[in-house]
């Protein structure tokens, strides 16, 4: 099979819960990346030795392990920036999360009465909510892109949502649902020209794309660590310099200021104003282990990985009569996350019988309701590949949904 | 773990063929309730007559699991005084959160003995219950509308 990293024997053996049995003896086959990717030895054996050897608060322990400490913490800033080709160091925010990245921006970008906010269909909650919430508060306007039946943005009325006044436009790189890679540069682009901040969602892309934020033009961009094979509890907010000196602080606290009296304070520099308290250390030195790895392998080669693992799931799919891919179904132009529906059985029940076969794949909405009620669907099976997954995995998919339409006695 | 522990022929059967499907009048109160996790959803209506549950309707979407226990509930429910309804309710409850501990009883429970299996499945107990605490909201509000 084309486009497969060649060394996928060896690179499966990085991720030591491959090596799992489930109960009833079935080999571990794990398809819910999209999900939460699995983590190399690498980042675990990172982490561990972060814990036993380096172990000590980030810059303000006045001793060599608060020292090696920050040191730590810092190199894994400056390993995002290279991973995002940030112009500065500086422009990269360690949060909780990509939902907590979202939100930075959302509770702090400048928003008044009249002023419109757009967003997409397709966003993953973590996207929408925080511009319901933004947007209610500000006494603003939200609007959004659709979605074409093929699963593609629907680009038509671009005119007439991005107008003056437009002053955030906040959209997926890659949807986590229907798989779709949008245009973001072209999108980044004519936002521009209304003088929107172009803020991106890059958890489904950043595991899977080359992200060069300079390239893309956006102001803000988006990802979490445990969908790159990194630790949850950590992800990172990019912004661009000028903005983020602009904004007001997210959180108060800690370490995010410059000096405190009890009437009034001043605030760090960045990336430090928008980091107040203790910061997730060790789950940063996973991270920077993490992206180190997947940048040794090298991202244009992942992402033809999934491109050729995806063509292969998306020929299997094709293959079982009642099955149904919500999403472009050109492996090129999407990313590795698949949902379909199974004529006859619902989303839940397919999951549980491929988990009686070890399979692990995703049901439900996957944080999506609206993108599934484009469709006219409230829930869906997803499967999701990574640089990890093997052909015989996706030919195990195939068999289980056979046995999950004889077991239901459908088609 | 026995997927047929999961999914007894009862259950399918009534997933195939639901009873009392449906929404109908008249009523005292509906809700709408769902399972945020997953977003299977019911809306049920239920109609007293004093105590007697006379009719309890439902328009539900989701999975097998949550589909049966509906229809096995209405059988349940339908017909008796609320206080035996809710008696079922508890029983059916006390089952679901028994972690697969706990002995249905046959006469209290009928056809709901078949979800005894679903209890050892954490992530489907929800499934099983959302219709039944659809139901129990809905009794209470329109037992408050009636008295």
């Amino acid at each position: 099979m084309d486009g497969l990293l060649p060394d996928l024997d060896v690179i499966r053996k990085d991720f030591p819960i491959l090596e799992r049995t489930l109960d009833g003896g079935h080999k571990l086959v794990y398809l819910d990346s999209a999900n939460t990717s699995q983590k190399p030895q690498v980042v675990i054996d990172a982490m561990v030795d972060h814990l036993e050897r380096h172990n000590a608060n980030i810059a303000r322990a006045m001793h060599q392990l608060g020292a090696e400490s920050t040191a730590a913490f810092e190199g894994a800033r400056d390993t995002v920036a290279a991973f995002l080709n940030a112009p500065s160091r500086d422009e990269v925010i360690f949060t909780k999360n990509a939902s907590e990245a979202l939100n930075l921006v959302a509770r702090t970008v400048p928003l008044g009465p009249g002023d419109r906010v757009v967003i997409t269909e397709m966003e993953h909650h973590s996207n929408i909510v925080p511009w319901q919430l933004a947007t209610e508060r500000a006494g603003a306007e939200l609007r959004w892109f659709g979605i074409t039946d093929d699963g593609e943005l629907d680009l038509s009325n671009i005119d007439e949502l991005l107008v003056p006044g437009t002053k955030v436009v906040a959209l997926t790189w890659v949807s986590n649902m229907l798989g779709t890679i949008n245009p973001v540069a072209e999108i980044a682009r004519r936002a521009h020209e209304v003088g929107a901040v172009v803020v991106l969602d890059a958890s489904q892309a950043a595991p899977q794309l080359p992200i060069d934020v300079q390239a893309v033009g956006a102001d803000f961009v988006a990802f979490t660590g445990h969908k790159v094979t990194g630790p949850t509890g950590i992800g990172v907010l990019w912004g661009r310099s000028e903005l983020l000196n602009a904004y007001p602080p997210f959180l108060g606290g800690g370490e995010m200021i410059a000096t405190v009296t009890m009437e009034k304070s001043t605030w760090a520099p960045i990336p430090h104003k928008f980091e107040a308290g203790t910061p997730p250390i060790v789950e940063a030195v996973g991270l920077g282990a993490a992206l180190d790895y997947l940048s040794h392998i090298g991202l244009d080669a992942i992402h033809a990985h999934e491109v050729a693992i995806t063509r292969y799931l998306l020929a299997g799919l094709a293959s079982v009569s009642g099955v149904s891919v919500l999403g472009p179904l050109d492996a090129a132009r999407r990313g590795g996350a698949v949902s379909f529906e199974l004529a006859g059985v619902h989303p839940h029940d397919v999951a549980q019988l491929l988990d009686s076969r070890g399979i692990a794949v995703r049901a439900g909405h996957h944080c999506a309701k609206p993108a599934h009620r484009r469709f006219g669907v409230q829930a869906s099976t997803r499967a999701s590949s990574y640089l990890y997954t093997e052909p015989a995995e996706i030919d195990a998919l195939i068999d289980g949904l056979e046995y999950t339409k004889s077991y239901f006695k459908v088609g | 773990m026995d997927l047929d522990s999961l999914y007894q022929e009862i259950i399918l059967d009534h997933y195939r063929t639901p009873h009392h499907a449906g929404l109908r009048e008249p009523f005292e109160a509906e809700v709408h309730h769902v399972n945020p996790t997953c977003g299977d959803e019911v809306t049920l209506r239920v109609h007293l007559d004093g105590v007697t549950v006379v009719d309890v309707s439902y328009a539900a979407e989701g999975c097998s699991i949550s589909q049966a226990s509906a229809s096995v509930m209405t059988d349940l429910v339908i017909g008796k005084p609320l206080p035996e309804a809710l008696e079922a309710h508890a029983a059916f409850l006390e089952l679901m959160q028994g972690k697969g501990q706990v002995e249905p009883d046959e006469d209290v429970l009928e056809d709901g003995i078949a979800f005894a299996g679903v209890a050892k499945f954490p992530a489907r107990v929800k499934c099983a219950l959302l219709s039944w605490m659809a139901f129990k909201d809905a009794a209470l509000q329109a037992q408050g509308v009636s008295s």
